[in-house]
């Protein structure tokens, strides 16, 4: 990067930093990354993340790619996918994983979980439609026991019909016979997770230190 | 008296036990010193030798792994560095205590000084196991100073000799610090190889057991012990070992053993280490009544408040540091309990007893030791938990595991994985799952019998669910009819009733008979608090006649229910599926004659009610039936259908041999959920 360049690009790390709340630094560190990974152009498209070697054992690696090309984790708030992500995006997927800072109030407490868990909530939940249904719950934990062959197949359905029973009877109640449970909302979801300290436990560290450079998973 | 003491609950939610203990003790060392007679002392050798491991084998064995690892470094450096600082810190205090002269005791030297602020200051596990077993603290708190105090084991035992070799010696060079050093990790990485391998080698000979079930626990219990001796007997640290052999051995003994071995080996390490704390205690107090005392008032409240002072400065110091490096900040009321949660116990003791007698200053330091564990156990460990009540420090949250929570939790851990993947650096989860890949494809396939290591967690843990919720059904001995319904599979799947082909029934019936020896072995229940051995209890309830009794009723209701159900019931026209329990199943679908208790028998995909091959014949036999076609509006002849299928299953309940616990579950999911 050229001398102007630099300068131009400090100033918009500095929006983005205060956008974000990620540090210069690590701003920086992953605009490397950024730039290894989509081949030093301006933006990532699915093949660049598919294209990564440490996703390769992944069970939920297709989520995992598409959730960062979905529009409501991009604070959009329409439906629907995207095709390719400039850094910003990049940089907004990220942000759901940074830790909790020390000293916070409860009130933006709440509101980290409900963002975390509202990321999680978008990954199941893929026609949009603001509900996980029975046959979105049975591909996730299709996808999750995806490596375990035959047995994991069968089972696959039951857990996820299990869960299902749980999250309705833990939010429902009592139910008619012939009500039918749509699907798990939003507020439903955050019911059956509210022992999950989900705060504490959803984070990536993002190093200050050169990542770049490390050997890490993309080949070239 | 033990049981007293837990019958008296107020006096129990005053006092912890250990310090009832050590007063039962005193009055019991009073006694027979008032009779005339030696009281017993605690002899060294009998406490290493005896009375310790089985409580340390019980507190690794059961030692949550997972806060564990994600806390290790945090624990390592409290236990290293912070027993490290405590030593010095009094040692050298002491000594400039002791050059004083108004004190009197000018003839003490800086080594055995050292010596003494070594053997004092390391925090003692029987003792916080005792005290923190108690006031139910969070887990984050609780594995800090429970892993300390039993990582420490390796720099209290390469401290004290280190010290007493030079104490006889008299002079130190900088040489002998810098082998003290090699000594340090020497000592406890060995100690952890040692055990490890130990927990190999019982790991790969209960892969060959599944003949002999009955001394299933003996091989447990006895290469831990010589995991033990071995490192003691090198002088490596004895604690580390065993800690590293229940730790390693844990995962792969309990997929091979049967489940009585499970429930065995549970049983007898918690009986056993109940047993040797209470001993420990008891001796205590005993001790002090018997031993051999020199009292100087300076030095014992010196030694206190040294004790309590070096504790706070090194955890609030070390915190400071540690905090950079952790994400999860730990706050400052979590410092305090970690603090005050530094109890010394009867190994400090021990260890006193143990210099040999040439040392003149031995009756003292015997004084302060035992003033200073008494001061520990009784003060701190009575206010502690007003204390944490006081302070609103986070208590452990009392939940039953959740099947969303355990599907989400593995979720998180590849998501996460993935992410770090995509930030393109080598964090903390890259090598966990490193690691797990492994542990499936090279270690699990050495150890463990059977085909049971393709298996994963999730899977494992689902089953374990269904069972147990399995057993509280059978234990409840009713079928839910009485009880007002709530939801079931109807309320959650559209409409469609499901219709089942020849060749799905073979598919499912193959998967439940290869499930079901899976099954038996799958019982597992996170505890590790000494007195609650929660759920363990139910399955040796289930006994083969009531079973068959709760079959029995179940049969009938459900006939009488089909009877009833019979004229609004879409049936799929070619009803092939013979099994009572299947059919049992597709009317359930339809009246939700279940409460939330039986909201699990709807699932129970894997075991099916025969174990025998002759029981499998005789089921498929029982499809060869032709009359089987209900038609809407034919109820007489779904009443003698019904007949005929109860028949049929008295005469397979019969002929059953030996069905265990999980036996009466005949609900198939998949014919649901197709």
């Amino acid at each position: 990067m050229g001398a102007s360049q630099s300068a131009g690009t400090e100033h918009e790390f500095q929006e983005l930093a205060d956008r974000t709340g990620f540090s210069l630094e690590q701003i920086g560190n992953l605009n490397k990354r950024f730039r290894q990974l989509s081949n030093n152009e301006e933006t990532l498209s699915r093949e660049d993340l598919a294209s990564i070697p440490a996703l390769d054992n992944n069970p939920i690696r297709a989520q995992i790619i598409n959730a960062f090309f979905d529009k409501r984790n991009l604070h959009q708030n329409e439906a629907g996918t995207v095709q390719e992500i400039g850094f910003e995006e990049f940089l907004m997927v990220m942000s759901h994983f940074r830790p909790a800072a020390m000293g916070i109030t409860e009130e933006e407490r709440e509101n980290l979980r409900r963002e975390k868990l509202q990321f999680l909530f978008n990954m199941h939940d893929t026609d949009s439609d603001g509900t996980i249904t029975l046959e979105e719950y049975r591909r996730v934990v299709e996808e999750l026991l995806s490596k375990a062959g035959m047995i994991g197949q069968e089972t696959a359905k039951a857990i996820a019909d299990a869960a299902m029973l749980e999250v309705a009877g833990t939010t429902r109640g009592k139910m008619e016979p012939d009500e039918f449970y749509e699907g798990i909302t939003f507020e439903h979801f955050l019911q059956i997770l509210k022992t999950f300290d989900i705060e504490t436990r959803m984070h990536v560290r993002f190093l200050n230190m050169d990542t770049a450079t490390l050997r890490c998973g993309k080949s070239k | 008296m033990k049981l007293g003491f837990h019958l008296i609950p107020r006096l129990s939610g005053v006092v912890p036990e250990s310090c009832l203990l050590i007063v039962v003790g005193l009055l019991v060392g009073g006694l027979i010193k008032v009779i005339g007679e030696e009281p017993p002392v605690l002899d060294s050798q009998l406490f290493f030798l005896c009375l310790l491991p089985p409580i340390i084998l019980d507190a690794g064995y059961f030692l949550p792994i997972r806060p564990f690892t994600e806390n290790v470094g945090t624990i390592l450096v409290f236990a290293v560095i912070g027993t490290l600082w405590n030593a010095f810190f009094m040692g050298g205090l002491l000594y400039a205590l002791c050059q004083i002269e108004s004190v009197g005791l000018s003839g003490v030297d800086l080594l055995s000084c050292l010596l003494f602020g070594s053997i004092v200051s390391a925090v003692d596990p029987v003792a916080v196991l005792a005290v923190f077993e108690e006031i139910h603290i969070n887990e984050l708190v609780h594995i800090l100073v429970f892993g300390e105090s039993l990582l420490n084991d390796a720099v209290t035992v390469v401290l004290y000799n280190l010290f007493e070799e030079f104490s006889k010696v008299g002079t130190v060079t900088v040489l002998d610090v810098f082998l003290g050093v090699v000594c340090f990790f020497v000592v406890s990485l060995g100690g952890v190889l040692v055990g490890a391998i130990y927990g190999f080698l019982a790991a790969f000979t209960s892969r060959f057991t599944s003949h002999t079930r009955v001394i299933e626990p003996l091989f447990v219990f006895l290469y831990s012990y010589m995991a033990y001796l071995s490192s003691e007997m090198f002088h490596l640290s004895g604690i580390m070992a065993l800690i590293a052999c229940g730790v390693v051995m844990r995962p792969y003994v309990e997929a091979n053993i049967s489940h009585k071995s499970y429930t065995t080996i549970k049983y007898f390490l918690k009986m056993w280490s109940s047993v040797s704390e209470t001993l420990i205690f008891i001796f205590l107090g005993v001790s002090t009544v018997a031993g051999p005392h020199a009292w100087n008032w300076t030095f014992v409240i010196t030694t206190v408040i040294l004790c309590l002072v070096s504790r706070v400065l090194g955890v609030i110091g070390l915190t400071f540091i540690i905090n950079k490096f952790r994400i999860v900040k730990l706050t400052k009321k979590d410092q305090f309990i970690v603090a005050y949660g530094g109890l010394r116990g009867a190994i400090a003791f021990s260890l006193g007893y143990l210099l040999s007698n040439s040392h003149q200053m031995r009756n003292l330091f015997l004084t302060a030791i035992i003033t200073v564990i008494f001061f520990t156990v009784f003060v701190q460990g009575m206010t502690i938990r007003p204390l944490v009540e006081l302070l609103a420090v986070k208590r452990k949250k009392e939940s039953k595991p959740s099947i969303n929570e355990e599907i989400h939790t593995e979720f998180l851990d590849h998501l996460l994985t993935g992410v770090e993947g995509v930030c393109g650096h080598y964090g903390h989860y890259h090598w966990k799952e490193k690691l797990n890949r492994f542990n499936k494809t090279y270690v699990k396939r050495w150890l463990i019998a059977g085909e049971n290591f393709k298996e994963p967690e999730l899977i494992a843990f689902y089953r374990k669910m269904e069972l147990k919720q399995a057993i509280m059904l059978v234990e409840s001995g009713q079928l839910p009819s009485a009880l007002p319904s709530t939801i079931s599979m109807q309320n959650i799947q559209p409409r469609a009733i499901p219709r089942v082909s020849k060749k799905r029934e073979e598919e499912i019936r193959r998967i439940l008979r290869s499930n079901l020896q899976n099954n038996k072995q799958k019982m597992r229940s996170r505890s590790y608090s000494r007195h609650t051995l929660f759920d363990a209890d139910e399955e040796d309830n289930v006994s083969e006649v009531r079973l068959r009794k709760t079959k029995m009723e179940m049969d009938r209701r459900v006939s009488v229910m089909e009877r009833r159900m019979s004229h609004y019931l879409t049936v799929p026209a070619n009803r092939e599926s013979p099994r009572p329990g299947v059919r049992r199943v597709r009317f359930e679908s339809d009246n939700q004659v279940y409460s939330a208790d039986s909201v699990p028998t709807v699932h129970f995909v894997q075991p099916s009610p025969l174990s025998t091959p002759d029981a499998v014949s005789l089921e498929e036999e029982v499809p060869k039936r032709p009359s089987l076609k209900a038609d809407i509006g034919e109820p007489r002849g779904n009443a003698s259908d019904n007949h005929q299928g109860e028949l049929d299953y008295q005469r397979l309940a019969r002929c059953l041999s030996d069905p265990g616990p999980n036996k009466d579950k005949e609900e198939d999911d998949p014919f649901m959920s197709c």
